[in-house]
């Protein structure tokens, strides 16, 4: 059994202001989860705005020094007290993908210019390997070199453009994918396509997941574990579909109640003599 | 009712002039709530901003026009011309993010009062302005406070409260809520519904999250590529559409407990520069047939109440058992080999239309 993810007593700790009045915000309140399998898995993380799901992501990426705890990933200490993991090593077992990918490219750079190094630098290929990897990685997600090369990030589609960061995240061919909400500036009509696509990736080239979303519904159509945060708290975690179907938290109970979804309509149990701005749960 | 009669807008860009909404007639009942549904790009918005009669440079309303169906102070019949002479009091407006459309420099009780009906009696309309935040659900402390200082959801809450004060007439929504979480959008959602019911106003709605447009809306007008396709109840449009973008639009994004394998809706809308001939669904129509690359289909009544722009209506109930029956996911994700197979054939798929898109986007960044 291999652990693919694990979290071990994870804080992080924002220090808002100067001295005297300053304010310490948990962004992450010991975060405890552990995944080990023989298969590659889709972890979700779910969670509101503020919630510290793209905190985790950057702990586990490394852009951000946890206070305390430590990240292991595919058996490897990667963050937390003592962690020294060799840098290319790192980049080879984990890799992110984002969640705005015009943001995410400088738009004055090529995006085969962001394949290319990941090739070179983390693979340390020379320029023929390079562009076989490149190329086998914009097969995997549907696209060709001849179509990406000397492209600018402007002339894709959202939808193509998250594919290319995709395929850059693959040449190292990682353990771990980290996509921090890849699919919420896609179009909802298009947004299964990519989904499916890490779906065919996990079974293909054998990655694991760690998608971070607020969409409850896709991250049930693909999880195999489902971690559910609420201001930093781990409230819930475990195997996807139990979690979502039979939610044993008030928090992920409060949430799957909040989904505009297809199968009830919410006027059905709504008072409607109630006073008008009765519904403040949110304010609460 | 609202009559919109062969609505077409344009929009004037350095590279010429393109029709963002095209032919867009439609008979709206009062007291409903309507959702407009559709892809990016559609003409949702621009649709919304005819409405509203907000069509200055660069948007102009080039044919048609809307008869709201009520008539001014002066006796006169309200249309597109003098729309602009209702604004807030039996037309209002309550925009996507908040955030950026209350002024962060003002405190939030003289953005209600900022105009010149109040002068001389700031204080009375202050108190129930005060009343009437309260009954929304806020303190009545929160119109003290800078727009900074309150949640977003807070300050959905004011734009509510500000677009509802004058119990308008029309409501118009355009994504209020997809800034925001969903409890707190839910919570936003439920509240537009009861001043709804309280006030009988008619609000229009635009979303792309089709389990909102369930949730809350009675009629449903589904866009694409500038047109009405589909126009007809709620509860129809999600159990039997009358066209295959609807089903596709409805069925494409998963739900908690359904098992079933998705498949998106691969591809993308046609260039409005250079709209095709023919039904402009044609290209990513299951059903299309050479008939349809040829002939526009019309909006026409098929069923009493149901309007829909397909020739083909009769073989939809067929492609929907067909969708509605499909792989279970946990079947695909067994078979590595299919799976891989379906997810290459999206991909092409999307790729159609990609190029022209693609440089069709380059030119207007340029």
């Amino acid at each position: 059994m291999d652990t693919i993810l694990e979290t071990e007593g994870l804080n992080k700790e924002f220090v808002l202001g100067g001295f005297p009045r300053s304010i310490k915000i948990q962004a992450l309140n010991n975060v405890n989860i552990s995944v080990t399998s023989q298969k590659p898995v889709i972890i979700s993380v779910v969670g509101e705005s503020g919630s510290g799901k793209t905190t985790l992501a950057k702990v586990i990426l490394r852009l951000l020094q946890p206070t305390s705890g430590r990240v292991i990933v595919s058996n490897q200490l990667v963050a937390g007290k003592g962690a020294k993991p060799d840098k290319t090593e790192f980049l080879r077992t984990v890799q992110p993908i984002f969640q705005n990918p015009f943001s995410a490219f400088n738009r004055y750079r090529t995006i085969d210019m962001y394949l290319y190094e990941t090739a070179t630098r983390v693979l340390k290929l020379d320029q023929a390997e390079a562009v076989r990897a490149i190329e086998e990685a914009l097969a995997a997600v549907g696209l060709e070199y001849k179509d990406v090369r000397g492209k600018y990030p402007n002339q894709f589609s959202g939808g193509e453009l998250q594919r290319a960061s995709v395929a850059r995240a693959l040449i190292p061919h990682p353990n771990l994918i980290i996509a921090d909400e890849p699919v919420s500036m896609i179009d909802a009509s298009r947004r299964m396509i990519i989904i499916n696509l890490f779906l065919a990736l996990k079974q293909e080239y054998k990655t694991s997941f760690l998608y971070i979303t607020h969409d409850l519904a896709t991250a049930y159509y693909i999880s195999d574990y489902i971690a559910v945060l609420n201001h930093g708290k781990l409230v819930e975690f475990g195997e996807g579909k139990r979690v979502l179907q039979s939610p044993q938290h008030e928090y992920t109970k409060l949430l799957l109640a909040s989904i505009p979804s297809l199968n009830k309509k919410w006027t059905e149990d709504l008072d409607w003599n109630a006073p008008i701005g009765a519904t403040a749960e949110s304010l609460a | 009712m609202i009559k919109l009669e062969n609505i077409e807008a344009t929009y004037t860009t350095v590279r010429g002039r393109v029709k963002a909404v095209e032919g867009v007639s439609l008979e709206i009942p009062y007291s409903i709530i309507l959702g407009i549904a559709g892809e990016s790009g559609c003409g949702k918005t621009t649709l919304m901003k005819v409405i509203y009669g907000d069509t200055g440079f660069p948007l102009e309303l080039t044919k048609g026009s809307v008869d709201y169906g009520f008539e001014n102070d002066r006796g006169q019949p309200v249309t597109s011309r003098n729309i602009q002479r209702e604004w807030f009091r039996n037309i209002s407006y309550v925009p996507q993010s908040s955030m950026s459309s209350l002024n962060p420099v003002t405190r939030i009780r003289d953005q209600f009062t900022d105009f010149p009906a109040t002068y001389g009696r700031k204080r009375e309309v202050l108190e129930s302005v005060r009343e009437y935040v309260q009954e929304l659900g806020l303190p009545p402390e929160s119109i003290d406070a800078y727009p900074h200082q309150l949640s977003g959801g807070m300050q959905q809450r004011i734009m509510v409260a500000l677009a509802t004060f004058f119990h308008p007439q029309i409501i118009l929504a355009d994504e209020p809520t997809t800034a925001l979480d969903v409890v707190v959008q839910k919570d936003i959602l439920i509240l537009l519904m009861r001043l709804q019911r309280m006030m009988r106003n008619t609000i229009i709605f635009v979303s792309h999250d089709m389990g909102v447009h369930y949730q809350i809306t009675h009629k449903m007008m589904i866009m694409y590529a500038a047109k009405t396709v589909e126009y007809a109840n709620t509860d129809d449009i999600f159990k039997n559409p009358l066209h295959p973008y609807t089903l596709m639009l409805t069925s494409s994004l998963p739900t908690i407990g359904d098992e079933r394998a998705r498949t998106g809706l691969p591809g993308r809308p046609p260039s409005l520069w250079d709209p095709p001939q023919g039904c402009r669904f044609a290209m990513r129509c299951p059903l299309a047939t050479a008939h349809c690359h040829e002939v526009e289909p019309q909006l026409l009544e098929h069923l009493p109440g149901r309007f829909s722009a397909c020739h083909r209506v009769d073989a939809i109930p067929e492609l929907a058992a067909k969708v509605w029956r499909g792989p279970k996911l946990s079947e695909l994700a067994n078979d590595q080999d299919k799976l891989i197979a379906q997810v290459e054939s999206a991909l092409r798929a999307d790729e159609t239309e990609g190029a022209a898109a693609a440089a069709a986007l380059k030119e207007e960044v340029e």
